[in-house]
């Protein structure tokens, strides 16, 4: 463990620390940023009446709209100053946000980060490349400075030039990538593609620190078993830090928040309230250390579940549930809700591989419409239409009897569907409602 | 004694057939016959050409996805009645056709057919004995 005292810490002593520091943010944030005491004297709500962990509920939401209607640094609760970075979030679906931190901040950025690669087994023996682009997005600098903190060699080659990136993995040494778990899965394809002679499984690759995108439990399968590494998953969101607010120890069974840092709650998403421990519903986090731009309860619209059985690994940090679906991506088709990612799944299962794909959602007339474009690489390939027609098939009938949706698939020519950053643009929805 | 084919992977969507050509064009391929399988979204090019690593490697370059199948190409009397008669025989002999297409050029009086057979090496020795002649690779694609 990075930082034992912490990460294994008593829970009755970690909530009396949360308390603490949870009552400081709040008041940081209300004296010291115009847009959070207005929102909070509207409110009714003083930081006053917050006096233990359960009048939380009474704190009003901070929302992805109030953060775009501030920006760029309409959240920032402390003077320019003392602001030494900015990273911004890509805004998939608007405009984007902007978020600050000052020395302090940067340097909890790194801890977090350092632990969640020691809880993946790596040390300062390590040699991590670091395969995020780097930038404005909090990815490829955030690993980095994690990556130095430990102590590991840290290859700061970035995003993109898969071939750059085996030449390093062989000839530094390599033992973590930090990517995308997409990225990861095009790397699988690049050796198979172009260089059947690299055999990744000689290198010293062992595991792939995967996160920035949602993915599900058969993908992590299809990348251990196709590159013979370890596939962790790391989690994180610009708004609150970055990567590494929770992340996988080695017993892959959920992710452990960095509680000294982040204070996470689950609530309905229709309703807001606060839901049980154990609940599933959606993951809103509060920062209770951050200076520059503190994020009171935040609300992620990420869907998940927190428990706080001990793990094996001795942290006694609460877990939360790997996050496979957003609530914003959450389709609606025909009354029944999918997830993107359990579309995947299926994809996978079906195949045994992992195509890129992209789901279309329409409406003709007064019905929805769901189309699944499927890149055909070679493996899915055959020169005989029976084969791929049965490939069709399949993949429609299990949609049906796992999702309860009929989608029509589409086979499609490689590289035909959009990606951006290296992250596939996975849903495009045309319905207007 | 096999054809090698290349087959390549293509939306049914204009201009997706002369992207394809354009590659093979540029590559310096010179496409001896050529077949398409569609459905109503996408289609298999299926083509014999001269030099069959090399298309497929032009188009894989350029991100298509293509393979390489073997085929056997059959001489048949160009007479009433003989694909008939060479069908029922594949069929006394139980090979299983997956797909046929015409060879453009005829050998003499012959017509010249394409199969892929279910399973090569068995229909050729089927064949062999039923006095088929299976024309050479090195005759259909020149050199
Ligand atoms: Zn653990």
């Amino acid at each position: 463990m990075f930082n034992k005292e912490f990460e294994a810490m008593p829970v009755n002593k970690m909530k009396e620390l949360q308390l603490e520091r949870l009552k400081w943010s709040i008041r940081h944030a209300y004296e010291n940023n115009p847009f959070y005491r207005k929102k909070y004297d509207d409110a009714g709500f003083n930081p006053d009446q917050f006096k233990t962990l359960d009048d939380m509920r009474r704190v009003p939401f901070l929302t992805k709209q109030d953060m775009r209607g501030n920006y760029p640094f309409g959240l920032f609760a402390v003077p320019l100053s003392k602001v030494v970075r900015v990273h911004s979030s890509s805004g998939t679906t608007g405009n984007a946000t902007v978020v600050g931190y000052t020395k302090g901040d940067v340097e909890v950025f790194a801890e977090v980060v350092a632990r969640c690669l020691a809880a993946y087994g790596a040390t300062e023996n390590d040699v991590i490349q670091v395969a995020y682009g780097y930038g404005l997005f909090t990815g490829g600098l955030g690993l980095h400075y994690g990556a130095e903190k430990l102590g590991a060699l840290t290859v700061p080659i970035s995003g993109g030039n898969t071939e750059r990136q085996l030449m390093l993995i062989k000839d530094f040494g390599t033992t973590m990538i930090a990517c995308t778990p997409s990225y990861m899965l095009n790397i699988a394809d690049y050796i198979e593609k172009k260089r059947p002679d690299y055999d990744i499984r000689k290198t010293k690759l062992k595991a792939g620190i995967l996160g920035a995108e949602p993915w599900s439990e058969a993908m992590r399968g299809e990348i251990e078993s196709r590159l013979g590494i370890q596939a962790y998953d790391i989690y994180g969101l610009s708004e609150v830090i970055g990567p590494g607010v929770s992340c996988e120890c080695q017993e892959k069974a959920g992710l452990h928040v960095h509680e000294d840092h982040f204070y996470v709650e689950i609530i309905d998403p229709d309703t807001g309230e606060v839901l049980p421990e154990g609940e599933k519903g959606e993951i809103v986090y509060t920062t209770i250390t951050k200076e520059a731009f503190p994020g009171i309860r935040y609300r992620s619209r990420d869907i998940t579940r927190l428990y706080r059985e001990p793990c094996k690994c001795g942290r006694t940090l609460v877990r939360m549930e790997k996050v496979t679906g957003r609530s914003d991506d959450m389709l609606i088709i025909r009354g029944v809700n999918v997830f993107p990612s359990q579309i995947e799944t299926v994809l996978m299962e079906a195949e045994g591989t992992e195509p890129h794909y992209q789901i279309i959602v329409d409406r003709k007339g007064a019905l929805d419409d769901i189309e699944v474009k499927v890149e055909v690489n070679e493996k899915l390939f055959s020169d005989e239409l029976k084969v791929l027609d049965g490939l069709k098939r399949r993949i429609e009938d299990r949609m049906r009897s796992v999702l309860g949706i009929s989608a029509k698939i589409t086979l499609v020519e490689p590289l035909t569907i959009a990606r951006s950053e290296g992250k596939a643009v996975r849903v495009v929805d045309k319905r207007k409602i | 004694m096999n054809v090698t084919q290349l087959s390549v992977f293509m939306e049914n969507k204009p201009g997706h057939l002369q992207g394809v050509l354009k590659i093979l064009a540029e590559a310096g391929i010179n496409i001896i016959t050529l077949t398409i399988a569609e459905t109503s979204d996408f289609g298999i090019l299926r083509m014999v050409v001269n030099k069959p690593d090399g298309g497929y490697e032009a188009l894989k370059e350029k991100g298509y996805t293509a393979s390489l199948t073997d085929v056997l190409a059959i001489e048949i009397d160009d007479t009433p009645g003989s694909l008939l008669k060479a069908i029922d025989t594949f069929s006394r002999r139980k090979l299983n056709i997956e797909y046929m297409y015409a060879f453009t050029e005829k050998r003499g009086d012959r017509a010249v057919m394409l199969f892929r057979f279910e399973d090569i090496e068995l229909a050729k020795k089927a064949l062999n004995e039923e006095g088929y002649s299976i024309v050479k690779k090195i005759d259909i694609i020149g050199e």
